[in-house]
């Protein structure tokens, strides 16, 4: 088999990322900012894992019209419901809050299908307590948590303490912008939107962890180099296989996207933008903290050459 | 590292061949021939609950009714004390958080508080401290006034203890349902676990599973209530009646048929029926042995038949000699199901509870009687149930996204590595049958956002190939030559690759403790997957490049 390799990225780039990231760093910090604004402003939009409540999805024998259904459901005195029409049309995806003295959801879900009549067919039905939503939104803040908190000892452990903070730092600013687009697009904030977000966090921090290892390298190999230059020098080194990999990546989630079916999009939009932010942060913002940090070179080399002799 | 010793070799290969075996059989039922993974002792993939349909259901003890409970119990026992001890008190009633009583005399304390102290109930404080008790009430005293408190670490305790009591019994419910392949486990500290595949009626067993099901054979009071708001005497209880509460009930239900139950107020506003409360006047369902659904042979209507344990049947039978002539009440649950009076005493220790049941009914009260009494009422925390129609597009959704997730990647490869690109996507392919193969092996559940975890592991496994490959080019025009070139390409990737996995690993982890199922789901095929893109990278890819470099002897590298 003899054909010529296409390559989709041009070989010996010299990008200035170093200079570059003074832009990186004032878009960020806008983008966070409005992120953590939007986050106290606006909100996100919790599903019923986190404010507890009833969730039932029906499928009717033809197209829903939305308006009726809103207005046979909005008669039955649940307060507030959220309709949403998934799939073909035929499938209705219907919220509401917990109500008091029912709750078990039971009530809701009885008056919902009564309401509904016989030509809708219940398909799935989720209800959450109080209790338990409450420990849900404590368990998801302390697993992001927890989770930066391993990083940052595996990465001091294996690297340095200025790897580890530049590590760190990018993570906390791909979570805020994370939880920035999903407050800005009001997509639903779930527990699967949690799985993914600690997915970014490992995705992110794994392109953050290629890029640190090359610059460790060439920190051992060209002690003459300046370290602005030699950070430029490893990221454009493994820029091919950072592009490859997001778009690798990018494309079976974007199978998922398309075919994985609705249960599961707002995971993969949340993983789709995290490959975005997890990719462009491990260079404009990770690397560049290195810089602003100081890291020693001569203590580089050694510990290199130690973690490798382990 | 061209040099591959044989034993090497074949433990590669047969990891390999292990894991075709592992997930084949998940290829026998769309291919229907699913009798000879049978045959072969292997098993397919578990479906979570959201792929198969079914119940996930997510209960816990009610603290509220269980305080209850434990006052009442404690009341009782503080009566038959003192009725014991022959000596008089009054305001024996329920305070915020215990009991509280006075003696008539106050000088009566000194004999009193020994028999008291003994009520405190001490309890295995369990999990944190094991063998050290603690008390479930602490006893004050205050010239011939007791208060029993209930303590907090004691209440725990307590909690823990009815959990456990509470499993043993669901367990015995569920399986007289006959569903199988259901779970029941405890979950954290105070919760109930229940998994239920394919259930076609949740409602109803969201009701068998709830009840309380407590069960006392009681003689009625000499006087009956005059009129209607009466307080009944000492040593009575008050419980109004079935027809009356099913009455009240089904006119309720017409106004706003979503009402499944009556309120304890609405319950005690309905006539009443006082029943002996005294120890000796009582038998408790406990004793039961045996419970049956049947008809009454005359009048040919459903009803449940019942069993006593030897000790339950002595005590039946004594009370019933004892009482020929009078009525007693079978109360069920805090409603009098049935006043018959006892025409002659009933020694052999079976009976039965008849009137207005449902065949259903009676099947289902057979079932929470054989397997006895709640501790205390359960409340469902979280449900969630998929129909099977949704689990079967859900599984559709699933292939479909893997499939055409599995095309995009390896065309997506082979654009830029040609040649080595078919080798990544037949490390891709076998890493994908590794990763179903373990899956099966071990049991583990494999649920949508396990699918998720699936493709995305797709995308993530090319990374380690994108790795080697563009080291050994990067090597390659640096003006290595090509058999050093790779033998560099390997070595360094592999530590490259290693130390951002363990990141992911990290997240997989933590990600898994958090733990609720379909996140947990996600969590195992991230985990499952980085070990076998490990595998394939560093293992399998490595042996058919060492393979093709010593039968080709490449000069240059087309990458």
């Amino acid at each position: 088999m003899r054909w010529k390799p296409i390559r989709l990225i041009p070989d010996d780039t010299k990008y200035p990322f170093m200079r570059l990231s003074r832009f990186g760093f004032f878009l960020s910090g806008i983008l966070c900012t409005l992120s953590i604004a939007l986050f106290i402003f606006k909100g996100l939009n919790y599903g019923i894992d986190f404010k507890g409540g009833t969730e039932i999805q029906v499928r009717g024998t033809q197209t829903v019209q939305m308006d009726d259904l809103r207005k046979k459901l909005d008669s039955i005195g649940l307060g507030k419901v959220e309709l949403q029409q998934m799939g073909t049309g035929n499938d209705v995806l219907i919220k509401v809050a917990a109500q008091a003295g029912d709750a078990e959801g039971q009530i809701s879900q009885k008056k919902i299908m009564e309401a509904l009549g016989p030509s809708f067919e219940k398909r799935a039905a989720n209800t959450v307590g109080g209790s338990v939503s409450a420990e849900y939104t404590q368990n998801a803040t302390g697993a992001v948590m927890l989770s930066i908190l391993f990083v940052l000892v595996f990465l001091s452990f294996r690297f340095e303490w200025q790897f580890a903070l530049g590590a760190v730092l990018s993570l906390l600013h791909d979570v805020t912008l994370s939880l920035g687009l999903f407050s800005l697009i009001g997509l639903e904030f779930n527990l699967s939107v949690v799985a993914a977000i600690l997915t970014i966090i490992g995705y992110s921090l794994n392109d953050t962890v290629v890029v640190f290892d090359r610059i460790r390298e060439y920190l051992r190999r060209y002690k003459a180099m300046g370290l602005a230059d030699l950070i430029d020098f490893s990221i454009n080194s493994v820029l091919p296989r950072t592009i490859l990999t997001s778009m690798a990546t990018l494309m079976a989630l974007l199978a998922l996207f398309f075919f994985g079916g609705e249960v599961i999009r707002g995971f993969t939009s949340a993983m789709i933008w995290g490959v975005f932010v997890g990719t462009y942060s491990s260079i404009f913002i990770a690397a560049p903290v290195l810089i602003m940090l100081g890291t020693k070179r001569e203590v580089s080399a050694t510990q290199a050459k130690a973690s490798k002799g382990r | 590292m061209f040099h591959y010793p044989r034993w090497k070799t074949l433990l590669i290969l047969g990891t390999v061949f292990l894991g075709i075996l592992f997930a084949a059989p998940n290829a026998f039922e769309p291919l229907g021939i699913h009798v000879l993974a049978q045959k072969l002792g292997l098993k397919p993939m578990t479906l979570g609950l959201d792929l198969q349909g079914g119940a996930n259901i997510l209960m816990e003890v009610d603290k509220k009714d269980l305080t209850e409970k434990v006052q009442q119990q404690l009341m009782g026992d503080i009566r038959a004390t003192l009725r014991e001890q022959k000596i008089g008190y009054t305001n024996l009633a329920k305070t915020s958080d215990g009991v509280s009583v006075t003696l008539n005399k106050p000088e009566d304390a000194a004999k009193v508080t020994p028999e008291l102290n003994k009520l405190l109930q001490p309890l295995d404080s369990g999990i944190l401290s094991a063998g050290v008790a603690v008390n479930l009430f602490s006893l004050t005293q205050n010239n011939g006034q007791y208060v029993f408190a209930i303590q907090p670490k004691g209440f725990e305790a307590k909690m823990q203890t009815s959990l456990k009591q509470a499993i043993r019994v669901l367990e015995n419910r569920i399986n007289g349902l006959g569903t199988t392949e259901s779970a029941i486990q405890q979950q954290g500290a105070n919760r109930i676990s229940i998994q239920i595949p394919g259930l076609q009626d949740p409602d109803r067993v969201k009701n068998l599973l709830g009840s309380t099901a407590k069960l006392t054979f009681q003689l009625l009071c000499h006087d009956q209530p005059s009129t209607a708001n009466a307080l009944p005497p000492p040593d009575c209880a008050a419980y109004p009646r079935k027809e009356d509460v099913d009455a009240t009930l089904a006119a309720k239900m017409k106004a706003d048929p979503t009402v499944k139950e009556l309120s304890d107020t609405e319950k005690k506003a309905l006539p009443q029926m006082w029943v002996q409360t005294a120890g000796l006047s009582t038998v408790d369902g406990a004793d039961l042995t045996d419970a049956q659904p049947g008809f009454d042979s005359q009048t040919n209507t459903p009803e449940v038949t019942f069993k006593f344990n030897q000790k339950g049947a002595l005590r039946f039978g004594k009370l019933t000699a004892e009482n020929v002539g009078k009525p007693f009440a079978i109360v069920l649950d805090g409603v009098v199901e049935s006043d018959p009076v006892i025409n002659t005493p009933i020694l052999g220790g079976s009976g039965q509870i008849s009137g207005h049941f449902t065949i259903e009914q009676t099947n289902d009260l057979a079932i929470t009687l054989r397997s006895g009494a709640l501790p205390a009422k359960l409340v469902i925390a979280e449900e969630a149930t998929v129909g099977p129609s949704l689990g079967a597009d859900s599984i559709r959704a699933g292939v479909y996204a893997a499939i055409a997730g599995l095309i995009f990647v390896m065309i997506f490869i082979l654009l830029p590595y040609g040649f080595f690109g078919i080798i990544a996507d037949f490390a891709l392919i076998i890493n994908l049958i590794l990763l179903i193969g373990v899956m099966s092996l071990f049991g583990f559940t494999l649920t949508l956002p396990g699918i998720a975890g699936i493709v995305l592991t797709l995308g993530m496994a090319v990374d380690s190939n994108v790795l080697i490959y563009e080291r050994i080019r990067e090597e390659w025009r640096h003006g290595k030559t090509a058999l050093s070139a790779i033998e560099t390409g390997f070595t360094a990737a592999l530590r490259t690759v290693t130390d951002a996995n363990v990141t992911t690993i990290i997240a997989a982890v933590i990600l898994f403790s958090m733990g609720t199922g379909p996140v947990r789901g996600f969590a195992i095929t991230l985990g499952v997957g980085i070990i076998t893109t490990l595998f394939t990278a560093f293992a399998l890819t490595r042996l058919i490049m060492a393979y093709w470099v010593r039968r080709y002897k490449p000069k240059e590298i087309n990458l």
